[in-house]
């Protein structure tokens, strides 16, 4: 509100690079610094898109800002995963994107080929989703002061009708799914960069999940209660979110969380959770036992949804947190990823 | 996934767990260490504990490298990524450990250069591709990482790579054990024992455990199986009133250790006659130390490091933690004052580290395990 002052609770003394891995620091950062300055008169909690209504019509609004290195790797690059990265966060907020607008901070020296490359595969995401990128701005650093190209992309999608997403929407029993395996963009990344001398046939899962998300809501409309993109952070973070933001707990049944036999291994030799790793063609829905079955079904059978599976449900405890049980009775709490996924070494 | 999956198999795990409740004696109480920080991370990730009848503890040792680096060393290493033209070079596990000034992804943060490398033999490539900068790597570890630390030295020296240097931190395992059996509070029946250190050491070094201090001990894996098997053999050790070193990680320890990599250590390093291990004080003959023949290589006698001593905060109980006296939960400033994000003590820092992985993984957990009935 106007007039008062804000009460300002981040208090890391500088800006870290675990402000922006999408996890503790990063929400820390929002809610103790962003939201108390902006969005002060926004009821929490924040999705992954604002809800604007212009002349009485509700659009949903997102940016999204991407900094990949490098610029192109297995199953995608940076200028697709701009697209399809708005694109989805306007989908897991019940929205069909309409239009983008995008912005360019390039690097003095960038060779035109690379950039002629990424522009024509934003085009060409732009036109498999189904979106109009409407107009843009560009701007050059020195050399030096900016890692090749980074590209920041704005979107605006109409209401899905019949969806209505919201953590408060979240009962106990509700079922937990999500749309394929995940891991396959961090862990391409993380090769791609070359420094761990690691092969794997892999690739980027980057795609735009609208079908899927339409496909759901066809199937079970009003039951979907809640949708999100796990990218930076993972699983784990964005089922962290929703726990705290409902309060109740989530159960994860690890057998049944899809993961490719290549993510496991190489999870398993640099100590890393699949759970903790990023994805750009994913997405989970809290969906009410009721439409659970019809919602499966739907999925599987659209296009790229046949590995959709359950794979937990909400309960009251653990309260504000998220349990994955094993097959063999065993249990552990997962929580939002500290920093950066680092390796461990023995 | 082969040679992980065999070792997570439901029916052979439940099968091992009913044959730990037929050996268990409930009229008494277990306390198993395990050593290595290694097996910690097991037992929370695979959520073990739930497997184990309530009278058989587990309690969490020393072997977590990162752990047990007083912070000083962290200070003294990080004051040589501030000379120009260095190049901070560590495993990913030491990035978030605080200094007094912030950890190394910190001091990257205000603009050091601060790399995390896989492998010691990669800060050495990094050494050859950037001749006009200096690269240090932050060494740390036990017998499990000190081989490879010392085929990089060996290697840069054959290549005459003169960029390069070695801040060492390696320890050894047998003196932290020692310490642990010499401390009065210590109330250990048997221990898990080392895994990856013993693909080095070999099973020997451990027999005065078993004959001097009559305590079992057995060489373990990382796997649920290997864990919950090792438990098996123990129980059987006590149930028979034996104590002996015995191998349950034969897939990987060889009896005699590696004695390639054991002549590799021995050509590079020395024992130092002493080296302070945070939450244990100083330790002699516990370290591993540069030989002279290297001495261009030793980042200490290059650089002039402060050499600084800083104590841990007086609240923090990360060496009755380490010691196995208490348990992470009973530390005053556990999860109030140091969590993950914010680590007081080392023990928060590393995911093997005992606070973080109950922090992580357990914390919060039994009411939710008992609503299901668990």
């Amino acid at each position: 509100m106007a007039g008062v002052a804000s009460k300002i609770r981040f208090r890391d003394p500088q800006v870290e690079m675990a402000h922006g891995a999408g996890g503790k620091a990063s929400r820390r950062l929002i809610d103790g610094l962003f939201a108390p300055i902006l969005f002060e008169s926004i009821p929490a909690p924040l999705g992954d898109a604002a809800h604007v209504s212009v002349n009485g019509t509700c659009v949903a609004l997102t940016t999204d800002s991407f900094v990949v290195r490098p610029l192109r790797f297995p199953g995608g690059s940076i200028g697709e995963l701009a697209v399809n990265g708005t694109v989805n966060d306007l989908a897991v907020c019940g929205a069909s994107a309409q239009a983008l607008v995008v912005s360019y901070v390039l690097e003095a020296g960038l060779p035109t080929e690379i950039l002629e490359k990424e522009v024509r595969a934003m085009a060409a995401a732009a036109s498999r989703a189904g979106v109009v990128i409407a107009g843009g701005d560009t701007k050059v650093v020195e050399h030096g002061k900016a890692d090749q190209m980074y590209i920041t992309t704005s979107g605006i999608g109409h209401l899905i009708p019949g969806l209505s997403i919201s953590p408060a929407a979240v009962r106990r029993g509700d079922r937990i799914l999500l749309s394929g395996p995940i891991g396959d963009h961090g862990i391409t990344i993380l090769l791609a960069r070359g420094e761990l001398d690691l092969d794997a046939d892999l690739r980027s899962d980057t795609r735009s999940v609208l079908p899927l998300v339409e496909a759901l809501a066809d199937a079970a409309g009003a039951g979907v209660h809640w949708m999100r993109d796990p990218t930076r952070g993972g699983v784990a973070t964005s089922l962290n979110e929703l726990a705290h933001d409902c309060g109740l707990g989530i159960l994860l049944a690890e057998d049944s969380i899809p993961v490719r036999d290549e993510v496991r291994g190489a999870c398993e030799l640099l100590g890393l959770d699949p759970l903790h790793i990023a994805n750009e063609g994913q997405f989970l829905a809290v969906v009410a036992a009721e439409h659970a079955d019809a919602a499966l079904k739907a999925l599987r059978a659209t296009p790229g949804g046949s590995e959709a599976a359950w794979i937990g449900e909400i309960a009251e405890q653990p309260a504000a947190a998220v349990l994955v049980t094993t097959r063999y009775g065993g249990g552990r709490i997962v929580d939002m990823l500290v920093g950066d996924p680092l390796p461990r070494i023995c | 996934m082969r040679f992980v999956d065999e070792f997570r198999e439901p029916e052979l795990i439940a099968r091992t767990a009913g044959e730990i409740r037929r050996l268990a004696d409930p009229q008494r109480r277990y306390r198993f260490m395990e050593v290595c920080g290694g097996h910690t991370h097991s037992i929370y990730r695979f959520g073990l504990k739930d497997l184990l009848p309530p009278n058989i503890e587990l309690v969490h040792g020393p072997g977590c490298p990162v752990c047990v680096l007083p912070m000083g060393r962290i200070d003294d290493g990080l004051s040589i990524a501030e000379h120009p033209g260095v190049i901070f070079t560590a495993f990913g596990d030491m990035m978030r450990v605080p200094g007094t000034h912030g950890s190394p992804l910190e001091y990257k943060a205000r603009g050091m250069d601060v790399r995390i490398v896989y492998s010691p033999s990669d800060a050495l490539k990094l050494a050859q591709n950037n001749p006009e900068r200096h690269v240090m790597f932050f060494a740390i570890g036990f017998e499990t990482t000190a081989p490879s630390t010392a085929l990089t030295l060996m290697r840069a020296r054959t290549l005459g790579v003169h960029n390069f240097s070695i801040f060492c931190n390696h320890v050894t395992i047998i003196p932290a054990i020692r310490a642990i059996l010499d401390s009065p509070d210590m109330r250990i029946d048997a221990f898990i024992g080392p895994g990856h250190v013993s693909t080095v050491i070999g099973c020997r070094p451990y027999a005065w455990i078993a004959q001097n201090e009559a305590k079992p001990i057995v060489v373990t894996g990382f796997e649920p199986l290997d864990v919950l098997q090792s438990v098996v053999m123990l129980l059987r050790q006590l149930n028979q009133r034996e104590t002996k070193v015995e191998n349950q990680y034969k897939r990987v320890v060889p009896w005699e250790g590696n004695r390639a990599a054991l002549k590799a250590m021995a050509e590079v390093f020395e024992l130092r006659p002493y080296f302070e291990w945070r939450g244990l004080g100083f330790i002699s003959q516990s370290a591993l130390r540069i030989r002279d023949a290297y001495a261009e290589w030793d980042a200490e006698r290059r650089f002039s490091v402060p050499g600084v001593r800083v104590t841990d905060p007086k609240a923090a109980q990360c060496g009755e933690v380490l010691k196995g006296v208490l348990k992470p939960e009973q530390c005053k400033l556990f999860g109030r004052e140091c969590t993950p994000e914010h680590p007081i003590g080392a023990l928060m820092v590393s995911s093997e580290g005992s606070c973080a992985a109950y922090y992580n993984y357990e914390h919060r957990k039994t009411p939710a395990l008992a609503s299901l009935g668990a």
